[in-house]
């Protein structure tokens, strides 16, 4: 009997000693991060295995936080909701910066993320992509649509639909002629500007199709013709545009909101080495590129441009003037406690009758 | 005597792990994390505030009552659909289909809630199945708002929660003895007195066993309602999601479960209590 136990526990460790020998890398990112042909060359130049979790933003503090920062050896979180939960839980790793191949990176969006990230003057994340956040228009039947004060145009009751989360608390407050992000410094000025948002919402309620809660559905709810005007990413907007010319992303004259994801390392990640090794992977001017044009948003990689397809240069151009681009509110980090005055907001208005 | 008691306690091992560390000690961990609350000022308390905070806000009771009422109406619905069929499969279709027609039953559960619901997603749709069907044959010409409906939400809650309706309903009947039902025939009962004096008192272990395993199940759905549900439909479980997730205040959600727990129990005990059962004779 004795010797048959240890008989199995051998093989029990030199199976688990095998599948130890492959290196693997856990990485927690967003559908789309990691496009599977990337992914198949990292695997060959490297040897080592990567397991992708695909998630969101919630989800993505929510996990870390559940296992102190264990379980990933990388996350993609967006830059602005590093460093409120940084500050709380320290679920991530500071990032060294002497093992990032910073030289292939575009200089001052290193520079804005470093500074946006920092906790206690130590940066959490490298930037990977960027892009915004505005409408997504069917031209054919909403020829004028073209600011965020449009998601509460009557002239479209019924065709209209958006995400109930907290990018669009702030996209109404700048179609309301409002700047939410210079009231970040002032709690109480920004719980009574979200409670002239909520009623805005509130009171349109009846114009809106339904909430989406998915890029696909955002996709889906387009595609059909259920709805002619959306809030949406670029990318989602101009992959739309590719079926469909009528269909297309529009920078809202108020402003596009901009948002930048990253790099970010668990505090408990066993393979740091692989995490850098990816990161500077996908950050070499060639993989970027393909990135960019298999998933149409910008790369923090500096010399990808001459790489990139001539459709996605015309995507940019069509949908973003000079003054667009200047007009382009880049999301600060968010303060600590905003998103429950935020989520007490969004309850209320999905309530509602 | 010796020896079976010890493989008593052998067996029990494995039992007691399971319900200890999968189910007790993480169950412990949310219980005492529901009482701590962190004041505006940072300051870290135990108190009842969570607690408080379902009762003071308008919202979240409202909410809750809403689900109550939803999963209530929902259960009463599955009894009224599944009845005749599980009265069909036990009593009246030959012995040798009813259990092909019972594994038939199954087969939505073996598909998994979501890709039910994605499947129902296409059918309601304003350019789905059924809308461009009606529009085909002229009966319409525009097409029905189903979907993101209340409609839809409790299709979708019905459909994955019928058959836990079904099986314990046919298993009570089957034990019911045909002759029960000719001898008052026989004595010139009428088909709704059989019908409400010897059918339903003798299925009604299995009606309400079924019946609370179907409002468990709905009252703590989290799918369904959050993609079939309409803009207004607000579940409560999606409010436990989203202190979770989108607040991160795990404290107050955990309170909230524990609410979940000991509200939607209550409204068990108050029903069997009504409806004069007793808890133990549903487990036979």
């Amino acid at each position: 009997m004795k010797k048959i136990v240890l008989v199995s526990a051998a093989a029990l460790m030199l199976t688990s000693g095998a599948l130890m020998a492959q290196e693997t890398l856990r990485l927690l990112t967003w559908k789309g991060y990691a496009p599977k042909a990337l992914v198949e060359k990292f695997e060959k130049q490297t040897g080592i295995k990567v397991k992708i979790t695909y998630s969101n933003n919630e989800e993505m503090i929510a996990k870390l936080r559940a296992t102190r920062g264990g379980g990933f050896d990388l996350a993609q979180p967006s830059q602005d909701r590093i460093s409120f939960v940084q500050k709380e839980f320290p679920i991530y790793k500071k990032i060294d910066f002497t093992k990032v191949n910073t030289g292939q990176l575009i200089t001052s969006m290193v520079d804005a993320v470093k500074k946006n990230s920092a906790v206690n003057g130590n940066a959490y994340a490298v930037p990977f992509c960027y892009g915004t956040t505005g409408m997504i228009v069917n031209k054919k039947y909403a020829p004028n649509a073209n600011d965020w004060s449009d998601l509460w145009n009557p002239e479209y009751a019924g065709k209209i639909s958006y995400r109930l989360k907290r990018p669009l608390l702030i996209a109404t407050a700048f179609g309301m002629g409002e700047d939410p992000f210079a009231l970040y410094g002032d709690k109480k000025a920004y719980r009574e500007l979200m409670k002239r948002v909520e009623k805005k919402l509130i009171d349109n309620k009846k114009l809106v199709k339904t909430y989406w809660t998915s890029g696909d559905m955002q996709v889906a709810l387009m595609k059909s013709g259920d709805v002619y005007v959306e809030s949406g990413w670029d990318g989602k907007g101009w992959s739309l545009h590719k079926d469909n010319a009528d269909i297309d992303f529009i920078a809202p004259k108020s402003g596009a909101l901009g948002w930048i994801d990253t790099f970010a390392i668990p505090a408990k990640a066993k393979n740091i080495d692989a995490a850098y090794k990816w990161i500077n992977f996908m950050l070499e001017p060639k993989n970027a590129a393909f990135f960019t044009n298999d998933q149409g948003y910008g790369t923090a990689s500096k010399d990808a441009g001459e790489y990139l397809n001539q459709e996605i240069k015309d995507n940019f151009s069509r949908s973003f003037s000079k003054a667009d681009i200047d007009n382009i509110k880049w999301h600060p980090p968010v303060p600590a406690g905003f998103e429950k005055i935020e989520a007490k907001v969004l309850d209320r208005i999905k309530a509602a009758k | 005597m010796k020896k079976s008691k010890y493989v008593f306690y052998v067996l029990l091992v494995p039992v007691l792990l399971w319900l200890i560390t999968l189910i007790v000690l993480p169950h412990i961990e949310l219980f005492l994390s529901s009482f701590r609350f962190e004041t505006d000022e940072g300051e870290k308390i135990i108190s009842l505030a969570n607690y408080m905070a379902f009762f003071s806000d308008e919202i979240y009771w409202r909410t809750f009552l809403n689900t109550a009422v939803y999963s209530i109406s929902i259960t009463f619905l599955a009894f009224l659909v599944t009845f005749p069929v599980a009265f069909y499969i036990s009593k009246v279709v030959a012995k040798k289909y009813s259990s092909f027609l019972t594994l038939l039953l199954l087969i939505p559960i073996w598909i998994g809630e979501l890709v039910t619901i994605y499947g129902w997603m296409i059918l309601l749709g304003d350019n789905g199945v059924i809308n461009n069907f009606l529009i085909s044959i002229g009966l319409i010409d525009t097409p029905i708002e189903m979907l993101y409906t209340d409609f839809s939400m409790t299709i979708g809650l019905l459909y994955m929660s019928m058959l836990f309706m079904i099986v314990p309903i046919v298993s009570t009947l089957e034990s019911l003895d045909d002759s029960l039902i000719e001898a008052a025939s026989d004595l010139g009962a009428s088909k709704w007195t059989i019908f409400t004096k010897i059918i339903i008192p003798h299925s009604m272990p299995g009606i309400t066993s079924g019946g609370i395993i179907v409002f468990m199940l709905v009252i703590g759905d989290y799918v369904a309602p959050n993609l079939l549900g309409g803009k207004s439909s607000l579940w409560f479980t999606e409010q436990i999601y989203n202190k979770f997730l989108a607040t991160f205040n795990w404290n107050e959600g955990a309170a909230f479960g524990f609410l979940l727990l000991i509200l939607s129990s209550a409204i068990i005990w108050l029903a069997l209590r009504a409806s004069g059962q007793k808890l133990e004779r549903v487990g036979s």
